[in-house]
C-alpha cells in the first residue's frame, strides 16, 4: 500500500469511497445472477418525543434455512445517527462499515461534521452504487436515522435500491417484514410518544411481523436472544440493554397469551370454532 | 549547451536545511507530554480555524508545526493511510510507528528530490493503555524519526522550552499541571498565554474507542484559572 500523498489538483478530497476507487477497490458487480446468498429481514425506525428509536430482528435466512440466529442489523453510524439494514448479508454489512469509516473519515479531514442531511446523501449514493449487484440479487435496502444536532429533532431516512431517498415524518421499515411490522407501527403510532410506549410499540411491530414472516425471527426465549434496538437523541447513539428489551418482550407475550386477549396468537382454532363445521 | 554549476553534496544538503530549519523557527512552537491519564497536545495558535493538533485514527494524533499548507497535507495523507490500512486489515493493526514510518519515506524523498525541503516538523502520538505504551514520534524536515518521551517539543526554541519543561515536568502528572508545565514552558519567563492563545488536544487513555478529544477555551481557561 503506498502512502495516499496526492497533489493539490489531484487530491480526492474527503471523500473515502473515491479514494478506495483510486487505490483500485471498486464495488462489486457480480455479472450474472448470483445464488441464496444470506439474507437480512426486518428493521424498524421511529421519532418519538427525544428523537428516533431503531430496532431490528435477528435472522437471517438462505432460502428456507435460517443461517445466523444472532445477526445485528441496527448499527451506529456515528455518535448521533445509526444505520438499519435489510437485504444481502454480506454486501450490507460492508456497506455500514464503508458508511461508518466515510462519516469518520469526512469528519477527520474537513474538522467538522457532516449535517444530518449530508449523511442521508451519503448513503443514497452507496445504495446507488450497488445497483448493478442489486439486480443479481444482492439488494441492499438500509433505513437512516438520526438526531439533527442544528435542528434539534430526530429524523430518519428510508430509500429503493436504486438509492432514492425518502425522508420519512414518523416511521419507516425495510425487509421482508415490513408490511406488517410497519402496519403495527402505524395503528399504535401518535405524534409526541414518549421512549417506553415508542419501545413497546417497535417490539410488537417485530414481533407481529415475526409471527406472519418466516424469515423474520422473534424473540428467541429458549436462547435468550432478542431483537437489537437502541435510541438516538441529544445525547447520541445508545443500545438498549438486552435486560430491558427481554422484560418488555415478555411483557407482551404475558398480554398476547391472557384468554382475553383479542389477537389471533393465542389458542388454535378447534373445528367447531371459528371456521365452522 | 551549458553545464550547471558544480555543487557539492554537503553544500546542497546543508543548504537545504538551514533553509527548512530557519523557516521552521520563524513559526510557533509546539509541546506534547504524556500524563497518567493520556497524552496532551498544546500548541500556541491563536486561531480556532487553523489547526496544528489532529486526529488520525482511534489512539493516534498529529501535531505539525511550520508552514501550514505542508504539513496540512501531511495530516491528511496520515488520516488517509490509517483509514486506509484500518479498512484492509483491522482497526488494531493501524499503529504509530507504521505511521511514522510512512512520514520519514516522504519527508526524506522531498528533501533530497524536490526543488525544496518541506518547512515542517511533525509529530505523530500514540497512547498506550500504560504511559509506557505511549509513543511520541518526533520527525524533522530530512525524515530523521525521533522517537520520544515523555515529552517532546516542535517548532522553534525548542532547546529553551525543553529545558523549562524540564525543570517543571514529573512522571504522572495530572491533567492540569501537564498543561499548567507545557504553557509556562511555552510562554518562557517574559511572557504567559492564555486560553485564548492555545490549542490544546488530549488523547484519554481510557476514552473509549476514539480517544481524541480538543479542549475548548472554557475547559482551558477553568484549567488554567
Amino acid at each position: 500500500m503506498t502512502f495516499p500523498l496526492y497533489r493539490p489538483g489531484d487530491d480526492p478530497g474527503p471523500d473515502f469511497a473515491e479514494l478506495l476507487r483510486r487505490i483500485g477497490a471498486t464495488p462489486v458487480d457480480p455479472g450474472q445472477p448470483v445464488p441464496e446468498v444470506t439474507h437480512g429481514t426486518t428493521v424498524v425506525a421511529l421519532r418519538y418525543a427525544d428523537g428516533v428509536i431503531m430496532a431490528g430482528d435477528r435472522r437471517a435466512t438462505s432460502g428456507n434455512l435460517i443461517s445466523h440466529r444472532t445477526m445485528e442489523k441496527v448499527f451506529p453510524a456515528d455518535r448521533h445517527s445509526g444505520v438499519a439494514i435489510a437485504g444481502a448479508a454480506g454486501p450490507a454489512v460492508e456497506m455500514v462499515q464503508l458508511f461508518q469509516l466515510q462519516l469518520e473519515h469526512y469528519e477527520k479531514i474537513e474538522g467538522v461534521e457532516l449535517s444530518l442531511e449530508g449523511k442521508a446523501n451519503q448513503l443514497s449514493l452507496m445504495v446507488r452504487n450497488n445497483l448493478p449487484a442489486a439486480m443479481q440479487g444482492l439488494m441492499v435496502v438500509p433505513l437512516f436515522a438520526g438526531y439533527d444536532l442544528r435542528r434539534r429533532v430526530g429524523r430518519l431516512f428510508q430509500y429503493d435500491i436504486t438509492g432514492g431517498r425518502y425522508e420519512e415524518s414518523d416511521f419507516a421499515a425495510t425487509g421482508s417484514g415490513r408490511l406488517h411490522a410497519g402496519t403495527v407501527v402505524k395503528l399504535g403510532y401518535r405524534d409526541g410518544i414518549e421512549r417506553g410506549e415508542a419501545l413497546d410499540l417497535a417490539i410488537s411491530a417485530l414481533f407481529q411481523a415475526a409471527d406472519e414472516d418466516s424469515a423474520t425471527g422473534g424473540p428467541d426465549l429458549v436462547r435468550g436472544i432478542y431483537p437489537m434496538m437502541a435510541t438516538i437523541t441529544a445525547e447520541g447513539f445508545d443500545r438498549i440493554e438486552e435486560d430491558e428489551v427481554a422484560e418488555r418482550f415478555r411483557r407482551l407475550v404475558d398480554r398476547l397469551s391472557t384468554p382475553e386477549s383479542t389477537t389471533s396468537i393465542g389458542t388454535a382454532p378447534t373445528m367447531d370454532g371459528r371456521f365452522g363445521s | 549547451m551549458t553545464l550547471p554549476f558544480y555543487v557539492s553534496p554537503e553544500q546542497m544538503m546543508k543548504d537545504r536545511a538551514d533553509f527548512a530549519r530557519k523557516n521552521i523557527a520563524r513559526g510557533r512552537p509546539l509541546v506534547a507530554a504524556t500524563y497518567s491519564d493520556g497524552i496532551l497536545l498544546c500548541a500556541e495558535n491563536p486561531s480556532s480555524r487553523l489547526r496544528k493538533i489532529s486526529e488520525i485514527y482511534d489512539r493516534i494524533a498529529f501535531a505539525g508545526v511550520g508552514k501550514y499548507n505542508e504539513f496540512d497535507q501531511l495530516r491528511i495523507a496520515g488520516i488517509r493511510a490509517a483509514d486506509l490500512r484500518g479498512y484492509a486489515y483491522s482497526r488494531e493493526d493501524v499503529d504509530a510507528r507504521s505511521l511514522a514510518n510512512n512520514y520519514a519515506q516522504i519527508l526524506g524523498q522531498i528533501f533530497t528530490h524536490e526543488p525544496k525541503p518541506m518547512e515542517v516538523e511533525i509529530l505523530v502520538a500514540e497512547v498506550g493503555s500504560v504511559p509506557e505504551e505511549d509513543r511520541l514520534f518526533h520527525l524533522l524536515y530530512d525524515g530523521t524519526v525521533i522517537d520520544e518521551g515523555p515529552f517532546s517539543v516542535l517548532g522553534g526554541e525548542v532547546d529553551a522550552i525543553a529545558e523549562r519543561l524540564r525543570e517543571r515536568y514529573v512522571e504522572g502528572d495530572d491533567e492540569r499541571s501537564v498543561l499548567r508545565h507545557a504553557t509556562a514552558a511555552l510562554a518562557g519567563p517574559e511572557r504567559s498565554l492564555d486560553a485564548g492563545d492555545l490549542e490544546v488536544a488530549v488523547l484519554g487513555r481510557r476514552d473509549s474507542r476514539r480517544a481524541f478529544r480538543r479542549l475548548d477555551k472554557a475547559a482551558l481557561a477553568s484549567l488554567l484559572a
